[in-house]
């Protein structure tokens, strides 16, 4: 039942739910009627049944059956009926407790935000040392303060709630309380408490119901518990928790009596959680199962199509034809990939060649990504990708490459270096991985490797960097020291997927550098992948420009540098860029990537 | 691994390096240090909130708390003992001293019923109660991780909806059903139904399955569906892709990379599950009728026997306390970053 505030707090910060989205939520849907129909027993059992649940009969100790389906206790009286007419004080005492953690939790949430700062940490710290207990601990030290009884149960499992609800008010409040409207109403002279009530409190309500749902069900369960150990509802009084605190002593003989107070806390309890399930779901669209972004259907055979037609795109393709000749490091033809019957990519054909570096590039949602993951076979979910041929060197991409030599063979640089590395591990763990999982080296062997790859980049300290977290390191080292990675294993084909728009311009200058002097003194040839075309004419020599999944032109580097463009669209992607500038830019980074590279001082490692 | 690289790592400044991340390079800066200094405050504040409370729960008593003690046919010099007893006749701040100083000589009070020292009931209790809440605490983590974990694996990307949706709802019913019920029910079917294990007590260590069992299975789905959603957020992350990008084998690619960086959203939520598992025990030991602290604790609080109340509350207290510390350590060791940062409390 724990419920996470942070999230919660997340939510609330997003706006409310579109209205009647409850229709969506059948478990809400579910736990409500469940909860309705509880609340429906409590008015209508003690009114209907306190005749069998109350008089004491001869038919003590039936079992179920007959006209008592649950049985009957030692006193004769009807186990069902009993569990029934309790349902009302179980629900009105946990109502009253769940009121009580409310209340009492948002005023001193509240409160805390609007005191002066040294009496907010002070409430603050002990806010958190009290939700560290156990709340049942808690309740217990309340009760042993005022003793056994109803009353003394709702207090107690009232007040432990209350740390609880303080928290999230303050969490939920405090991310409201310093945006712009409540900026505002505070410099239109609102008083305080006014801004609280009039301005955050409706904008927390969402989560606020959600702990609120949680709560009742965690109220009902432990004032039963307080109940069942004796400490709550005494005799004659009875709660469900007491009707299984009194069937405990003859579980033996008469095993039945606690099967109808274990249905109705059973009941509630399910119920509340689906009700708060729902409901949380309406708050925080994220924790529907599955991310909508991946609700896509995945077909069978991601990348399945017969290799076996011939090359008739090379016989259109001019560029691919004059070189039929198959020493092509890649070979991607007729390739198509589609997303729930839309074309991302469509029918793209191109060769790399040894040594070779190829530009992709357009806009965002061009395709350009999407060719290099099929290429690389790590396609999102969802997307299904054809193709005639698809071939890193004699490895065919379509069947069922090994995964040593896909790992050893591809190597791919991914676009932002603080997401792709793992935060949990070790740089020096995961850049040494292919080397260990797939070439068999030793844990030294691999490092010594790394460690060489990494100096050969220019990363300062090599050894320590294997040493720390990723979020210890620049983004621009990061990536260096991925490209370096890469390239141990003496891979066939690099792919690089936007490998420096997650950076800032002047470490962007560095990396690419780097990139091209590894490229040239290893002769590898290199799929690059970036939105710049700028970047993408001085790094490469062929460029394939897309648009919407086709490529529209085939260029060169050297063109594009000479700002030459046939195709209209190319034409007005290198226009995009602020033209008479461009000169004027690349100077001022050559000169910032010479500076990055010798005198200045080091990226940090910030 | 970390062995092999301990030497090396206290050393925070590199000779020479010129930018090393702290400029004074004081011990301060070292993750660890950094967190204890910092924990250790936290802990210290919580364990003052807990003498604290502890200690006002007699002089919070409605009325007269000797005479609320020794109930209303008692003899006078039966009520001016106990006043005595308590140290009732003394000021309140003298009171607190005493009572704090006492605790720091191990010093619980005496018993009224045993009249023995409550550090002696406690100690013949405590491992009673600390028998059934590490293996319930193991089993949950046993059961839960690799639950939620092949659950989240399987229907990831939206793969398997029906089993997606038959786990949400058997998780989240058991999890819904508090331990005393479940508890209950066991010992109708596996004790008085099929006579397979003994009703309560704990005499031997057959005695012992279903309780734990009862403390363990809800909260272990609880645990299960917080693992589920966090395995389906990380294998949504791009390093995973990575990971992916090095052809790795998926056991490799699940525990290696996918397990650790779960870990840290899952054990946030886990301590407070955790720590209200041991709340659970006090209401559980009383369906198995076992001699743990929360029995003690039930008839303590029945016959108002005061000092053996504040002890209990102050073992589990500290107990809790305890689970807590040793969540954040392993969070710590799983997420460096935890170390540093602060806002997994919440």
């Amino acid at each position: 039942m724990a419920v996470d505030t942070s999230l919660l707090a997340e939510a609330a910060l997003r706006g409310p739910a579109p209205r009647r989205a409850w229709r969506r939520s059948p478990s809400l849907i579910a736990g409500g009627a469940v909860l309705l129909a509880l609340v429906a027993v409590g008015i209508l059992a003690p009114l209907l049944l306190s005749g069998p649940a109350g008089t004491l009969t001869g038919d003590a100790n039936l079992g179920p059956g007959g006209s008592h389906w649950l049985g009957t206790d030692p006193f004769g009286r009807d186990v069902l009926s009993r569990a029934l007419v309790a349902t009302r004080l179980t629900l009105v005492m946990s109502a009253a407790a769940t009121a009580l953690s409310f209340t009492a939790g948002v005023a001193v949430g509240a409160g805390a935000l609007l005191a002066p700062p040294r009496i907010r940490q002070g409430v603050l710290r002990v806010v958190d040392a009290a939700v560290a207990f156990p709340s049942l601990v808690l309740a217990l030290v309340i009760a042993a303060v005022l003793g056994a009884g109803a009353g003394s149960a709702v207090v107690a499992i009232g007040l432990a709630g209350v740390p609880g609800f303080a928290r999230l008010t303050y969490n939920l409040t405090q991310g409201i309380a310093t945006r712009d409207f409540v900026t505002t109403a505070h410099l239109l002279g609102v008083p305080g408490p006014r801004v609280i009530t009039r301005h955050v409190l409706p904008n927390v309500a969402g989560p606020l119901l959600v702990l609120l749902t949680s709560s009742f069900a965690l109220a009902l369960l432990e004032i039963s518990g307080l109940s069942f150990v004796g400490l709550g509802v005494q005799s004659p009084q009875y709660d469900w928790g007491r009707l299984l605190n009194e069937a405990l002593p003859s579980i033996y003989t008469s095993p039945w009596l606690v099967l109808a107070p274990s249905l109705m806390l059973v009941l509630a309890g399910a119920g509340a959680m689906l009700a708060g399930d729902g409901l949380a779901r309406l708050v925080d669209p994220r924790q529907v199962h599955g991310t909508p972004s991946h609700t896509l259907r995945r077909q069978p055979a991601p990348e399945a199509a017969p290799a076996d037609i011939v090359d008739e795109a090379a016989v259109l393709d001019d560029e691919a034809a004059d070189d039929a000749a198959d020493d092509a490091v890649l070979v991607v033809d007729g390739l198509v990939v589609e997303a729930a019957g839309r074309r991302l990519v469509d029918d793209v054909s191109f060769r790399v060649r040894p040594g070779e570096v190829v530009g992709l590039v357009g806009e965002s949602g061009s395709g350009k990504s999407t060719i290099a993951m099929a290429v690389a076979r790590l396609l999102a979910d969802g997307l299904v990708a054809e193709a005639r041929t698809l071939r890193l060197r004699d490895l065919d991409l379509l069947g069922r490459p090994p995964a040593r030599r896909l790992a050893t063979e591809l190597g791919i640089v991914f676009q932002d270096p603080s997401a792709t590395f793992n935060p949990a591990l070790r740089l020096g763990s995961q850049l040494t991985e292919v080397l260990r999982v797939h070439l068999g080296r030793s844990r030294a062997a691999a490092r010594d490797a790394v460690v060489a790859a990494l100096t050969e980049i220019k990363v300062t300290e090599p050894a320590r960097r294997l040493r720390q977290h990723p979020h210890e390191l620049s983004g621009g080292m990061l990536q260096r020291a991925s490209i370096a990675a890469a390239l141990t294993t003496g891979p066939a084909l690099l792919i690089a997927d936007e490998p420096t728009t997650a950076l800032d311009v002047t470490v962007q200058a560095e990396v690419l550098r780097q990139l091209r002097r590894l490229q040239r003194e290893h002769g590898t040839a290199v799929l690059f992948i970036s939105h710049d075309i700028g970047v993408v004419g001085a790094l490469c020599d062929t460029v394939l420009v897309l648009r919407d999944g086709v490529v529209v032109d085939r260029t060169t580097g050297a063109a594009l540098r000479a700002g030459e463009a046939s195709h209209p669209w190319t034409a007005a992607l290198l226009s995009a860029r602020p033209g008479t500038r461009q000169d004027e830019e690349r100077q001022f980074r050559q000169l910032r990537a010479q500076a990055a590279g010798e005198g200045m001082p080091k990226e940090g490692t910030a | 691994m970390t062995t092999a690289t301990a030497g090396a790592t206290p050393a925070p400044v590199v000779p020479g390096s010129g930018h090393a991340r702290a400029a004074g390079g004081s011990v301060l800066d070292l993750p660890w240090v950094r967190f204890a200094v910092r924990r250790a405050g936290g802990l210290v504040l919580a364990l003052a909130l807990l003498v604290t409370v502890t200690f006002l729960i007699v002089p919070l008593l409605p009325g007269d708390p000797a005479r609320a003690i020794a109930g209303s046919s008692a003899t006078p010099q039966a009520v001016a003992t106990i006043r005595a007893d308590l140290g009732l006749d003394r000021p309140l701040p003298q009171r607190f001293v005493e009572y704090v100083s006492g605790l720091a000589h191990g010093d619980l009070g005496t018993s009224f019923r045993y009249r023995v020292p409550v550090s002696q009931v406690v100690a013949t209790r405590l491992p009673y109660t600390v028998q059934l809440a590490v293996p319930a605490i193991a089993l949950v983590l046993v059961l839960a991780i690799p639950l939620g974990m092949a659950v989240g694996v399987l229907t990831r990307g939206g793969r398997r909806r029906r089993l997606d949706v038959a786990f949400g709802a058997v998780v989240g019913t058991v999890a819904a059903v508090p331990p005393y019920v479940l508890g209950t029910l066991l010992v109708v079917t596996f004790a008085i139904g099929l006579k397979l294990l003994p009703p309560g007590g704990a005499q031997t260590p057959a005695s012992l399955v279903l309780p734990i069992l009862a403390l363990a299975l809800g909260p272990a789905c609880a645990v299960a569906r917080v693992v589920r959603a966090e395995t389906s957020s990380v294998l949504e992350h791009e390093f995973l892709r990575t990971a992916r990008g090095r052809r790795l084998p998926h056991g490799r690619l699940y525990l290696r990379h996918a397990l650790p960086n779960l870990l840290t959203g899952v054990l946030t939520l886990t301590g407070l599950i955790l720590t209200s598992l041991l709340g659970g025990t006090v209401v559980i030991e009383n369906v198995f009728s076992y001699p743990g602290l929360g029995t003690e604790i039930v008839q303590a609080i029945v016959s108002k026997d005061y000092p053996v109340i504040q002890g209990i509350i102050l073992c589990v207290g500290v107990l809790a306390l305890l689970v807590n510390l040793l969540v954040d350590v392993v969070l710590g060791i799983v997420d460096p970053r935890t170390l540093t940062g602060g806002h997994h409390g919440g």
